[in-house]
């Protein structure tokens, strides 16, 4: 797993940047654009699937391991239904957009408005953006080189 | 004041997704999760006890329904929801020793959860897209978990449990299409409403056929039945106590009885190919499952069998209701079928731990090997007794009592050939129980077997507390105030029919 050319390792060096800031654009601005947490997490993941496209599946487990993309994953699930929750809080009923409607209206179209809905776009951001790049990464480990004695939860004997 | 709906879905899920966190903290961190996730389950029971006997309309939001979600909690969701903690909480209990065989626990705890989360999600829903987006959530971590093992047989049972379970969920999308497509509406309600003012046409009783097949399917009635012996022994002990006991009649028996009698509304036709699905599986189910050699093969095809008989008491009840128009036979053969499903997902999920308990003693599932069990694990014997003798229908255990109102209802609404093979059944449940209790616990003790040790502690104690509910939960027809609280409101919704959707729209202020 030595990766690809050099032409496509100084590419993907430039573009990987921009790949990762595009689909940070989405996300925070989903609720004001076409996108939103999914779309956006799915770019972020592209960005490292080229890098492991381009460099190889070791490079990208030292940028980004496993046990962190998994710890990401829970987060963002867990961030999500914090928000929930909060409206439950805050607002009187679950999923309230308790934000928008007492304490930061914002002006439509604004970057900072529609209250908790950002929020929710990031949450889900990263949730879509680790579990993507985890199962990428699964799928590599299994197809490449898969040892039977590896997997995860092996039944000790 | 009443508890607010979503707590049964969010409590769960987010415990759910901290698990993995404080799970890869090292060994404090597994016991921490683990504990976690007992102290999550109890905190479930603990609410849904005491919801029993409320009713309850939620709207998700704020948003008002139709345009909203909503979340309704009435007699039969309640029923639901206690029998989903109930097994949960014993199934849990088990885990925390059970599961030390396997190396990824805080996975396997996260999963667990992800799955009461989601049957909880489908007995409260109140609109049919959100019951089959909690339908996958609860199908997707239960593929997951009959795979945990990892091992050829499991993943191939896991896969064959996919594919068919895909196939049923393709059903249950298709039919929520349709019925989108006919009437506008994805609030069970105000389907209803709908369907009353204009009536059936032909796209919505094919979306009822694809929803009996869907849920037919997830309910392991028999032309769909062939996923679930192969599935239910393969998963860990606690998770096939969980699929055998919970999900398959959540997912099945109570989303099927929900659509069926409160969205659609019952016809003779429906009621007759209910009838007949719970027939042909009472007795196929019955069947095969007296060849097995396998323990928890052998209870798996028992599965199909006990269904039929909960999809039995349903099916004769709404066709009394619709042929003769007796409401009190009715209500009593619908009791007979819900306080079966009650029993049934009690002493069969004891029936798994016990079979889990056998298996991690001895190492094997074959019961030819076996023999003489009950010198070396007397307390597992006791309650694999107490169990069996429930299935079976045994004075004063809880089988008995749900059998007996079955049989008396078909009596007296003159379906005797009904009642008949109620008791056929019955005598074919006798007899592989009675070969279950005779190769594994009587007989010569094998060499090899003569140093193991049963284990004590959790796994015991939710063992015996599944077999003193199953000696006392014949108090809960016996004693009128439990029934008041428990049983009736259930009976009273699905005997309530097409009702339901005028009651949600009242009480929700529309």
């Amino acid at each position: 797993m030595k990766g690809m050319t050099v032409i496509v390792k100084t590419i993907t060096s430039w573009v990987k940047i921009l790949i990762f800031l595009f689909g940070i654009y989405i996300i925070l601005f989903g609720h004001l654009t076409p996108g939103g947490g999914f779309a956006g997490g799915v770019i972020l993941a592209s960005s490292y699937i080229l890098i492991m496209l381009a460099y190889g599946r070791d490079f990208v487990e030292e940028n980004l391991s496993l046990p962190a993309a998994s710890r990401i994953d829970c987060l963002g699930a867990f961030s999500f239904a914090m928000i929930a929750i909060l409206g439950l809080v805050f607002g009187g009923s679950f999923f309230v957009n308790f934000l928008f409607q007492k304490y930061l209206p914002g002006q439509p179209l604004n970057l900072v408005s529609a209250g908790t809905i950002p929020l929710s776009n990031i949450a889900i951001g990263l949730k879509v953006g680790a579990s993507l790049f985890l199962v990428i990464v699964s799928l590599s480990i299994c197809c490449k080189d898969f040892r039977p004695g590896t997997s995860v939860n092996k039944k000790k004997e | 004041m009443n508890i607010p709906l979503p707590l049964f879905v969010v409590i769960p899920l987010i415990v759910a997704f901290l698990l993995p966190i404080i799970g890869s903290l090292g060994g404090k961190g597994k016991s921490a999760s683990t504990l976690l996730a007992n102290i999550t389950v109890l905190v479930l029971l603990a609410l849904s006890i005491l919801s029993l006997g409320k009713s309850d309309v939620y709207q998700v939001g704020k948003w008002t329904i139709p345009l909203g979600i909503n979340l309704v909690l009435d007699g039969l969701s309640v029923l639901m929801l206690v029998a989903v903690s109930v097994v949960s909480f014993a199934a849990m209990l088990f885990s925390v020793k059970y599961m030390e065989q396997y190396t990824a626990k805080p996975k396997y705890l996260s999963l667990f959860l992800l799955m009461v989360a989601g049957m909880n999600g489908v007995v409260l829903s109140g609109d049919i897209f959100n019951l089959f987006v909690f339908l996958e959530v609860a199908s997707i971590a239960s593929y997951a978990l009959v795979g945990f093992g990892c091992e050829h047989e499991e993943l191939e049972a896991s896969f064959k449990y996919m594919v068919l379970g895909e196939i049923a969920s393709i059903f249950v999308l298709f039919g929520v299409a349709l019925v989108y497509g006919n009437t506008g509406m994805l609030n069970m309600a105000y389907i209803s409403k709908s369907i009353q003012q204009n009536g059936m046409n032909p796209g919505l009783t094919f979306a009822l056929g694809l929803f009996i097949a869907g849920f037919g399917l997830k309910a392991a009635l028999v032309p769909f039945h062939a996923w679930l012996p192969d599935a239910h022994p393969s998963a860990p002990a606690p998770i096939s106590a969980m699929l055998s006991g919970v999900l398959i009649k959540t997912l099945g028996v109570y989303a099927l009885a929900r659509i069926i009698f409160n969205v659609f509304g019952l016809s003779l036709p429906v009621a007759w190919i209910l009838l007949a699905l719970a027939m042909l599986s009472m007795t196929v189910g019955a069947f095969l499952a007296i060849g097995q050699r396998d323990i928890k093969r052998l209870m798996a095809y028992s599965s199909i069998s006990q269904v039929g008989y909960i999809v039995l008491g349903i099916a004769l009840g709404g066709l009394i209701m619709v042929k003769q128009q007796n409401i009190v036979l009715a209500s009593l053969a619908i009791l007979g079928g819900l306080f079966h499903l009650l029993n049934h997902s009690v002493y069969k999920s004891l029936l798994f731990l016990t079979s889990g308990s056998i298996e991690s003693a001895t190492g094997t599932r074959d019961m030819k090997k076996m023999g003489g069990l009950t010198q070396r694990l007397p307390l597992t014997r006791a309650t694999c007794t107490i169990a069996s003798a429930s299935i079976v229908g045994i004075p004063p255990f809880s089988g008995f009592w749900s059998k007996l109102i079955l049989v008396v209802a078909a009596v007296q609404a003159h379906f005797y050939w009904i009642a008949a093979l109620i008791v056929f059944v019955s005598l074919c449940t006798l007899i592989m129980y009675l070969k279950l209790q005779r190769y594994v616990f009587l007989g010569d003790l094998p060499e090899k077997f003569k140093k193991i040790k049963e284990h004590r502690g959790t796994m015991l104690a939710s063992m015996v507390f599944l077999a003193v509910l199953c000696v006392f939960m014949g108090l809960l027809v016996i004693s009128p105030t439990l029934k008041a609280i428990v049983l009736d409101p259930a009976v009273r919704v699905l005997i309530g029919g097409l009702r339901y959707s005028k009651n949600i729209i009242t009480i929700s202020g529309m």
